[in-house]
């Protein structure tokens, strides 16, 4: 491969990452601004939010991977206390919060929380010898870490991003190498916990609930509404989509929440099936550099982290497309770069910017080329 | 521990465990991606067809165009029923979210009264889903635009430019022309849901022509493909297909008649029918006093209802269809003609001493009569010479003949109601007898029965338009029967009496005001045009010989004032009869307002000359006064509290 002489910083620079980030934000706007019935009431805070993110991942990507390793517990620690804050704050205040504001900013800590977990967590097996894994040592630090956030988050209660935490850090887990049976054995239990908590434990609220979601269109009124709006858009988008600024179901308000966790309906009726792979191919080629990015490194910490910050992109777009495509019930996570809202936002450009800190490692690594 | 023991882990197969596993989580990442690839093709590409219809299905709407109605028209083309441009104000109950905001905010912007939102409030709870519930009509363009700006905020309200019906005559012809409403349920049901009946803004006929010409008046619907929000925001109107108004409706009626007969009766409670001869054409139905179907349209308030209800001069009855009363000596014409027909000599002479004497019971005449002809008998009105040549032919004989002038029938007339009364006979009697021993002293047809419907009174009920209908078979000497549709309905046909009986009859009849009889000062004020006529006066309830004979006394006891007649002697032109009730006799209360009706058809300004005086002495127009009595009897404060929605 022919080496062009541009200056070493930005020749590091991941750049087939960036243009494709960009692009799939970019197509975002577009959807935004046709959302807002041909406005720029969300695309444009949007744009001044990616741009501002992004120079905030970039800026993480001149840290060396070490300082994270460093940070680590640190980090955790401080998010955990500012989950407590918040959970703290709703219990006074008589209501729940997902909120902390700090003047200009507001910071959800349950957003932080899914890299934290999943850089502490990694930090915990970059520590443990490798003899160690087999023994009860390699497990309950790690549940300690996983479950401690993930109930706080759960009280708040917001069942999505405690099982985004949950899933992010039992990534990382399996990854470091735990022995197979935990991991069947666990969703063993749960297949047999599943049916007897469904018939002797959930209210009857709650069956209702899962009920809905298992059949959407039992409830047309209710949740099913969304689930079959989303879906007639999606559908009536075919192949090609109808144009833009030409969605009725968005337009015309059938769809809910067109500019924020069903974007994704709101495009495919406008774009259709094309638009649909286009997302679909972008975030693959995201989630490819990062698996690729963990299989390239050296530390066993930044081969742990970088495969679950990429999980933790993926949880939130396949929880996000399978929700509006009916097949996961209607929890609030968004499609992230692509709809409107700072936090997943913000929480995956943190993935990006440690990913691209371990990649420019990587490929600074003197005995990259050389093989393991 | 009986599970197997597990092999240590070194560093380097961590690191292969950890290649292997991401590989494994990777593929799992892929499988997902195709996953939802493969699921939107099929929902976009496989079910493509069916989301489209279903996208399509939830913004483009039918919504029907109401047709215009038909203006009804009198037969001179003058409108008496029509179309007025309005903006008015819905709520469709199936659209509300929030019925308290969006009532308390619909108060604010349009000024509405308690009674208006307990109104709507009871619409909502009775309406049937999209049924809309009036809110407000007649708004002002500004009101209009101030609800329609807050449409976004205000979902489920309908903000609508209709039309809605006027009938300028106003309570004269309520009566005749009924009133339009918003459909109820059952009219909802009753037309299979049609859905042009909860269609905004459309009317249904209620009374009177309005009801029974419903399906002739109403038009065709037009229909509009229009894009809507979820919210039911007009985008915008992809095709409209129009509607086609319905055709007006010539009805026989002379409208400035029908008014000027509507004024003359006043404060009275009464009827005034006037039909052509040579057709049949009911020129004016008027029965006073009446609602004013404009204020009716509208939909009134509980206590309005009440004071109509309550009102012993029964506006809301149609007294010349629905009110019967024994029609006295008004019938001695038509059984003149029954005695001409059973071979009686006109010029037999019955000596009248003041009664009649049959067996031990003594029937009163008006007077000491003395020697009677048929003649002088009509004009004077003498009961013994009806008792006397009743009793020697039989009232067998003279039944048949009442039924052929239309007396006691139901005719073939588009309206709601008739009561057709009763002409009784001796079958007659045997039948209900039958049925109700109790009501009769006994089950065969006596003598006095005779003699009783000899003079109109007894078992003998008839309605005004009845009576109307014979007094133009009398001056026409057919068979005539009333229409009231232009066109439509039975020509005159012939009867079986020669033209010198009838004119026997019309000659007693002319007497009645132009001679020596009961009517003389209710002659026309022309020199060649003459009135003839009979009066009569029908008990309401039996006082006995020593009484006022109702007289005088309460109002509700007093008697009822009947004339019947037609004009021009010479060669009628109209018939009709004119009931006062409880005006106390024929000539006092019933001839004088025929006169001036009358006086109407052949000298409009000679009529008005005479109205307007009278008007004045009672305190202005039909709508002034009524206007009046509603502000007293509001005053009254005993008006019920809250106000429902009736008759709307």
């Amino acid at each position: 491969m022919r080496r062009l002489h541009i200056p070493s910083p930005f020749a590091v620079l991941p750049w087939k990452l960036l243009i494709v980030v960009t692009a799939l934000t970019g197509f975002g706007l577009l959807i935004l601004y046709s959302s807002a019935a041909g406005a720029l009431t969300w695309a444009l805070p949007q744009g001044i939010r990616f741009v501002v993110f992004l120079g905030m991942a970039i800026v993480m990507s001149f840290f060396r991977s070490q300082f994270y390793k460093e940070w680590a517990f640190l980090a955790y620690g401080g998010v955990l206390v500012l989950l407590m804050l918040v959970e703290a704050m709703g219990a006074m205040g008589g209501g729940a919060q997902r909120w902390l504001d700090l003047g200009p900013i507001r910071i959800q800590p349950s957003e932080l929380m899914k890299p934290a977990v999943v850089i502490a967590v990694a930090r915990f097996y970059d520590m443990l010898p490798a003899r160690e894994l087999t023994r009860w040592t390699a497990v309950w630090p790690a549940l300690v870490l996983i479950g401690f956030p993930a109930a706080l988050v759960m009280l708040q209660p917001d069942l999505g991003t405690a099982i985004a935490v949950t899933t992010g850090g039992a990534t990382i887990m399996f990854l470091a190498g735990l022995p197979m049976r935990y991991f069947v054995g666990a969703g063993a239990a749960v297949a047999v916990t599943i049916p007897i908590a469904y018939n002797f434990v959930l209210h009857e609220y709650q069956r209702h609930r899962i009920a809905i979601f298992l059949d959407p269109e039992a409830d047309p009124l209710g949740t099913g509404y969304h689930i079959t709006q989303s879906k007639i858009a999606i559908g009536s988008g075919g192949l090609t989509g109808n144009g833009f600024l030409q969605g009725t179901q968005s337009h015309f308000a059938f769809l809910p929440e067109p500019h924020t966790d069903f974007i994704f309906a709101t495009m495919a009726e406008e774009w259709g099936m094309l638009g649909g792979l286009f997302i679909i191919f972008c975030f693959a080629m995201i989630l490819k550099w990062g698996l690729g990015v963990a299989l390239d490194s050296r530390g066993k910490f930044e081969k742990l982290t970088a495969a679950g910050l990429t999980m933790t992109i993926f949880f939130y777009v396949a929880i996000n497309m399978m929700m509006v495509m009916g097949l996961a019930p209607v929890v609030g996570i968004p499609l992230p770069l692509v709809s409107y809202g700072g936090s997943a936002m913000m929480t995956v450009m943190i993935c990006l910017g440690v990913l691209m800190s371990i990649d420019r490692q990587n490929r600074l690594d003197p005995r990259r080329g050389n093989g393991d | 521990m009986k599970w197997p023991k597990i092999a240590p882990v070194n560093e380097s197969a961590q690191a292969a465990m950890f290649s292997r596993r991401s590989v494994m989580v990777g593929a799992g990442w892929g499988g997902v991606g195709a996953l939802l690839a493969g699921r939107m093709g099929y929902i976009a590409i496989a079910e493509n067809q069916r989301y489209r219809e279903a996208a399509e299905e939830n913004r483009v709407q039918m919504r029907l165009i109401p047709p215009r109605r038909g203006w009804i028209v009198d037969r001179h083309g003058h409108p008496m029923a029509v179309n007025r441009s309005d903006f008015r104000v819905d709520l469709i109950p199936d659209r509300l979210e929030d019925p308290d905001r969006v009532i308390a905010e619909l108060t604010r912007l349009l000024g509405l009264s308690p009674e208006d939102v307990q109104r709507i409030r009871q619409g909502l709870e009775a309406a049937a889903g999209f049924q809309p519930v009036p809110v407000a009509e007649h708004l002002s363009f500004e009101k209009f635009a101030a609800v329609s700006l807050r449409l976004p905020e205000l979902p489920g309200v309908s903000p609508l430019r209709a039309f809605s019906r006027y009938y300028p005559e106003g309570a004269a012809v309520g009566h005749l022309i009924g009133y339009v409403g918003t459909p109820n349920r059952d009219e909802y049901e009753e037309e299979d849901r049609n859905p042009l009946l909860i269609a905004p803004g459309f009317k249904i006929g209620k009374e009177g022509l309005e009801q029974v010409m419903e399906q002739r008046l109403r038009g065709v619907p037009g229909a509009a493909r229009v894009e809507v929000t979820a919210r039911g925001r007009l985008v915008r109107e992809l095709r409209t297909l129009p509607d086609r108004s319905g055709p007006p409706l010539h009805t026989t009626i002379d409208a400035g008649l029908q008014s000027f007969a509507a004024r003359r009766l006043g404060d009275e409670s009464g009827s005034c029918v006037v039909i052509e001869c040579a057709t049949g054409n009911i020129l004016c139905l008027a029965s006073m006093p009446a609602y004013d179907p404009n204020a009716f349209t509208d939909g009134i308030g509980r206590s309005e209802w009440a004071m109509f209800a309550e009102d012993e001069r029964k506006p809301l009855l149609n007294k010349a269809l629905n009110a019967l009363y024994p029609p006295g000596s008004t019938i001695k014409p038509a059984n003149s003609l029954a005695l001409l027909a059973a071979g009686i000599d006109p010029e037999e002479r019955v000596n009248c001493p003041g009664g009649y004497q049959l067996g031990n019971r003594f029937f009163q005449c008006l007077g000491r009569h003395g020697p009677m002809t048929m003649h002088t008998a009509i004009a004077r009105s003498c009961n013994t010479y009806f008792y006397a040549m009743g009793r020697r032919v039989g009232f067998d004989r003279i039944a048949p003949v009442w039924r052929e002038l239309g007396l006691g029938e139901r005719f073939e007339l588009p309206v709601v109601s008739q009561s057709y009364g009763t002409v009784p006979d001796s079958a007659w009697k045997q039948r209900r007898y039958d049925r109700n021993p109790k009501a009769f002293y006994r089950r065969d047809w006596t003598e006095s029965d005779t003699l009783n419907a000899s003079i109109g009174q007894g078992y003998v009920i008839l309605n005004p338009l009845q009576l109307a209908t014979y007094a133009a078979c009398i001056a026409a000497g057919k068979r005539v029967r009333p229409r009231l549709i232009a066109g439509e309905g039975p020509d005159p046909g012939p009867l079986p009496y020669s033209p010198d009986q009838f004119q026997t009859v019309r000659h007693g009849m002319w007497e009645v005001v132009n001679g020596a009889g009961t009517a003389g000062r209710s002659r026309l004020p022309f020199p060649d045009i003459e009135m003839c006529g009979k009066t009569g006066t029908a008990q309401v309830r039996n006082l006995g010989a020593s009484s006022s004979r109702g007289q005088g006394g309460e109002w509700r006891y007093r008697d009822h004032g009947l004339f019947v007649f037609f004009a021009p002697y010479d060669r009628p032109l109209y018939a009709g009869a004119c009931v006062i009730e409880h005006g106390m006799g024929g000539s006092r209360a019933a001839a004088p307002v025929v006169k001036d009706v009358l006086t109407y058809l052949f000298d409009k300004d000679k009529a008005m000359a005479a109205l307007l005086p009278l008007e004045q002495q009672w305190g202005g127009n039909i709508a002034e006064r009524m206007q009046r009595r509603a502000e007293a009897w509001a005053a009254r404060g005993s008006a019920p509290g809250g106000g429902e929605a009736e008759g709307a």
